[in-house]
């Protein structure tokens, strides 16, 4: 089987007083379609960077990245912007939504920046707030929820297009543990349903969800790990 | 008339929370008006309810009694749909948290303001391109919120605050967030779109930002107990 991803030599830096400050070394690294993989280092070792390289909404960056049959380093900005859009969906720590809008709005958004007829816009939508349990809530503005379930809502915007990959930053970073475990026991069950995710934790029980762990230090890919779920699957 | 200059009015406008069976009145007994051109603030320690009284004012919550009237109009019997499309038209938000969307570029992220109302794409561009350039982050436009610092993100936020030509700028703790370089470099934005003529009203509990103002309302307990007008607000 082909991989999702595959980076060869990706390679980030960037100029600070004239001295050349690297991001990311050398980053060889295959992830395979239906993996659940785990990203972890310590503050400033490069996760973050990785995960928006990834999801494409980072350029500046030297060596190959393959996404699909697709040479991303080839693509222009346009090329990546429409490629993420059409594959990724994006979960981040403190959930992105708009305060303004409502449960059913906020959900909306993705699909207003495709082609997509109001009608069916209106269908896709119903069938996410039924999937994730979120009907009643339809109307109401992020403010009115809990965090958890804002992060429910937050998921649940990345998901609507059923994209082929989940990228999730720290995505329990603002959540108290039991409304965290919902989260990440979503995550598993979308796993399981043929999604491949990449999430950046802190957490040692998030990264077991998973089936590989990556550990970053200092830019570098310092180790790679499998977990107790994936010697179980 | 002299009240076609009153963009909003409140009348008695109050606000209490049932939560384990205590009523906690979050506002009392609110009488206020903004006119049209004028740039208003609400200070006042955490807590007293200058946040409620934001949401009110952005249609996004309802009080429990009292009249508010946003451009001459009684928003109280107001269908949800009809709430939301004055919400979305009439009035232009700001936030703490920028709120802006991270898998979205600049430029798609104040477009989406216009992605509800059925604007042409000619007329989206045209907007959201001189909606950058009054903030000056046009040059920007095709790059992720990540990428920028915490001022310019802000200013992305009022860009799109500004996109769709609301008649009031709503602005919830627009510093926040960012340092006082950043900060400053904020309000001195929402004072020059001010000086061209936007209506703004302001929540802050940072005394250094509520002068840029010409008026300062402060709430405390939810009530209000004080009124400015500062006579030096345009210098």
């Amino acid at each position: 089987m082909d991989p999702l991803i595959r980076l060869v030599n990706l390679e980030k830096s960037f100029d600070a007083g004239g001295q050349k400050f690297h991001v990311l070394r050398r980053i060889t690294l295959d992830i395979q379609p239906g993996e659940f993989v785990t990203i972890m280092g310590p503050s400033g070792a490069g996760k973050t960077t990785l995960l928006s390289i990834l999801g494409m909404l980072d350029g500046g960056w030297t060596g190959e990245y393959h996404f699909l049959d697709k040479a991303v380093h080839r693509l222009n900005v346009k090329q990546r912007n429409e490629l993420h859009k059409a594959n990724i969906g994006f979960v981040f720590q403190s959930y992105h939504l708009i305060d303004t809008l409502t449960v059913y709005e906020n959900l909306e958004i993705p699909l207003s920046y495709r082609n997509i007829p109001t009608k069916e816009r209106s269908s896709i939508v119903c069938d996410a707030l039924d999937r994730f349990n979120i009907v009643g809530k339809k109307d109401l503005f992020p403010n009115q929820l809990s965090g958890g379930q804002q992060q429910l809502v937050g998921v649940a915007r990345a998901v609507i297009q059923h994209p082929k990959l989940i990228l999730a930053d720290e995505p329990t970073g603002n959540l108290h543990s039991a409304q965290g475990e919902e989260i990440m026991d979503l995550f598993k069950k979308l796993n399981e349903a043929g999604t491949t995710i990449v999430q950046v934790t802190h957490s040692e029980k998030n990264a077991a969800y998973g089936h590989r762990i990556i550990q970053l230090k200092d830019g570098w890919v310092a180790g790679v790990e499998m977990t107790a779920t994936a010697q179980q699957a | 008339m002299a009240d076609s200059n009153v963009l909003i009015k409140m009348e008695g406008v109050k606000k209490v929370f049932l939560t384990d069976e205590v009523e906690t009145h979050a506002l009392s007994e609110i009488h206020l008006q903004i006119q049209r051109g004028e740039y208003a603030s609400i200070s006042g320690p955490s807590g007293c309810g200058k946040s409620t009284l934001l949401s009110i004012l952005g249609l996004l919550d309802s009080p429990t009694d009292g009249k508010y009237e946003l451009n001459g109009q009684s928003v109280a019997n107001l269908s949800a749909s009809e709430r939301t499309r004055i919400r979305n038209r009439e009035i232009g938000f700001i936030f703490q948290a920028f709120n802006l969307i991270g898998d979205l570029t600049v430029y798609e992220n104040v477009e989406l303001p216009l992605t509800y109302r059925g604007t042409s794409s000619t007329e989206r561009k045209q907007k959201v391109e001189h909606a950058l350039q009054r903030v000056g982050m046009a040059h920007r436009m095709r790059h992720y919120p990540s990428q920028l610092s915490g001022g310019q993100q802000q200013r992305v936020a009022v860009a799109r605050a500004l996109v769709g030509d609301p008649l009031i700028l709503m602005a919830d703790e627009p510093t926040g967030n960012l340092d006082s370089r950043n900060g400053e470099a904020v309000m001195e934005l929402l004072r020059d779109l001010h000086r061209n003529g936007a209506t703004i009203c302001m929540v802050t509990h940072d005394e250094r930002y509520s002068h840029f103002a010409e008026r300062t309302i402060r709430l405390f307990d939810g009530r209000i107990v004080e009124e400015t007008q500062e006579a030096h607000a345009a210098s």
